[in-house]
């Protein structure tokens, strides 16, 4: 065994177990939700904003910094609206009375 | 910053993206999930900001882009979410494929060596397809999901199918995987050629998959491209060396992945005959033998007084009432039963909608409490004890055959609307769904079918309920 782990294989590491963990956190949401779920993972895959800002600004004005530029704009649409709608629906299952009543009824179910 | 600080702060994001979504594990803390999610997204981007050569553009960009997400997320009707988040998969898919593009013209921008090492091609190769496969497919979704179905057949909602659709999908993916490899071991001169048919056929691919799927799977079909466009950002982390972009990636990859499974277990149907489609055709088609079978029908005076006469009432919403915008008649019409003294709740089957808890987010919207809204499997073993049994423009989802060896939706779980003393059934027409059978439901003794729009006939239910 000789020389360093290879960035490939470090990647690999965090994917398999970022995976995992999403495996186990999603079956958790309750299906009332599933619609807000998809719409706030949404907004969390516009994370590739990271990417193309980096792209957008790599100094020089060129094809790879407009693309990224363009990239940006069109990542910035979900980023927002996908939070922003997100709330919106959420705000939706706020509880209008106060009682809490019999809640546990809808205990995550699958 | 140093790069460990950009490392560790991007770690905190990761952690904030896995809290938001841990938040929806109940309608109680999904509110500060979601803020989560935005405040890691915050320090996400601001961290980036600060490690960029050049930032005036990218900020621009966000601005523009940020101006048209919030006029969207503002105005857009809960009946059009599904549309909004096709939308939404094709542009991470596009940007997914940009990017790619940029980090091949400069490498060291991105901090990738040059020329770009092997494993560096192949993740950016895989990155590129999947990213382009979403953009296209969730194109077509969109478009079959808003109707554009009279401006081209690619958008019609009824499958598009043709012979050897298969093997031409088969063959494409091997020819751009070909193009692939060509591209993965490409000297820097020659790569933009196979790098440019490898997109080209990715983005055919991605309308050739989409549409031969038909307008009843498209649940599937849209936790689907959530999932891809999920695996596309976990694609261009690797080529990045960025573990949050493969965390946040991952996420979303599962819970699409996930939402399909459960979309594909509810309809009883294997994600591999989804995918390959076909399904889904006969939409609006007159049941066979339908004639010779007697219903008995009702006017929504009857409706009032049966409702009126019960002890527990089970409201079964199906997209039918969601078409007919009658949610907020519906939530009207159970408030005048329970000041009664009447038991109301819903039950929601996990297809009910058009996207996964499609109809949870139309009932929310129409102020009906979420602990009155009741999953298939919390209260079905409640239907034989109900006295009343309320099918509102669902189908499909209560057709007892689907407990028959034999019927062609054998297996698939239903509401047990069937077993409730009486049951009230409200269609328009007697035309049967998605799935083109007929349904003994509406044939029982015990049941009283209302014809007319749902939102009139429950309106007029309202009325006659003193």
């Amino acid at each position: 065994m000789t020389g360093m782990v290879d960035h490939t294989i470090v990647n690999l590491t965090v994917f398999v177990l970022a995976v995992f963990v999403g495996y186990h956190v999603v079956w958790n949401v309750t299906p009332a939700l599933h619609t807000p779920l998809m719409s706030v993972t949404n907004a969390i895959s516009s994370v590739i904003l990271v990417g193309a800002i980096l792209a957008s600004g790599s100094g020089t004005l060129d094809a790879g910094s407009i693309l990224g530029a363009i990239a940006v704009a069109l990542v910035a649409v979900n980023t927002f609206g996908g939070f922003l709608v997100s709330q919106r629906m959420l705000e939706m299952f706020k509880k209008k009375e106060p009682k809490a009543g019999d809640a546990a009824r809808t205990k995550a179910a699958r | 910053m140093t790069a460990n600080e950009v490392a560790l702060s991007y770690l905190v994001a990761s952690v904030l993206f896995i809290l938001s979504l841990k938040g929806l594990s109940h309608p109680l803390t999904a509110r500060r999930g979601n803020l989560f999610g935005m405040i890691g997204m915050a320090l996400a981007v601001l961290t980036t900001l600060a490690i960029t050569r050049r930032v005036d553009l990218a900020v621009a960009m966000l601005v523009v882009g940020g101006i048209v997400g919030f006029i969207v997320a503002k105005r857009v009707e809960m009946t059009q979410m599904p549309e909004l988040v096709a939308a939404m998969h094709s542009l991470v898919g596009l940007a997914a494929v940009l990017i790619a593009i940029a980090v091949i013209n400069d490498p060291p921008a991105f901090g990738v060596e040059v020329p770009v090492p092997t494993g560096n091609r192949v993740e950016l190769f895989i990155g590129t397809f999947v990213g382009a496969i979403t953009f296209s497919g969730s194109v077509i979704a969109f478009g079959k999901l808003a109707g554009l179905g009279t401006y081209s057949r690619l958008f019609s909602s009824a499958p598009v199918v043709f012979a050897g659709q298969h093997w031409l999908n088969l063959v494409l993916a091997i020819v751009m995987g070909i193009y692939g490899l060509f591209f993965v071991n490409a000297s820097p001169e020659g790569q933009w050629t196979p790098f440019i048919i490898m997109t080209a056929l990715a983005f055919v691919l991605g309308v050739l998959i989409i549409i031969p799927i038909g307008g009843a799977d498209m649940p599937v079909v849209i936790s689907m491209l959530n999932s891809y466009s999920g695996w596309a950002a976990a694609g261009i982390g690797f080529s990045l060396n960025n573990s949050m972009l493969i965390i946040a990636g991952s996420l979303v990859g599962s819970s699409g992945a996930i939402l399909s499974y459960i979309m594909c277990k509810a309809m009883n149907r294997s994600f591999f005959s989804v995918i390959l489609g076909g399904f889904g055709g006969a939409e609006g088609a007159s049941a066979a033998g339908a004639e010779q079978k007697t219903v008995k029908s009702g006017s929504p005076e009857d409706v009032a007084f049966l409702l009126s006469n019960a002890e527990s009432v089970i409201i079964v919403p199906g997209y039918g009432l969601a078409v007919g915008r009658a949610q907020h008649a519906v939530k009207e019409m159970a408030d005048k039963l329970i000041e009664k003294g009447i038991t109301v709740r819903y039950a929601i089957h996990p297809v009910a909608g058009r996207m996964p808890g499609h109809m949870n987010v139309l009932l929310a919207e129409a102020e009906v409490p979420y602990d009155q809204v009741l999953e298939m499997e919390d209260i079905n073993s409640d239907f034989g004890t109900t006295d009343v049994a309320f099918v509102l423009g669902a189908n499909d989802v209560v057709n007892p055959l689907a407990e028959e060896k034999g019927s062609p939706i054998y297996g698939m779980p239903i509401l047990e609307a069937h077993k409730a003393r009486t049951v009230i059934v409200n269609k328009r027409s007697m035309a049967a769904g998605y799935a083109g059978i007929d349904n003994p439901l509406f044939y029982m003794d015990r049941t009283m079918m209302v014809f007319g729009d749902a939102k009139k006939v429950v309106e007029e239910v309202v009325r006659a309920i003193e």
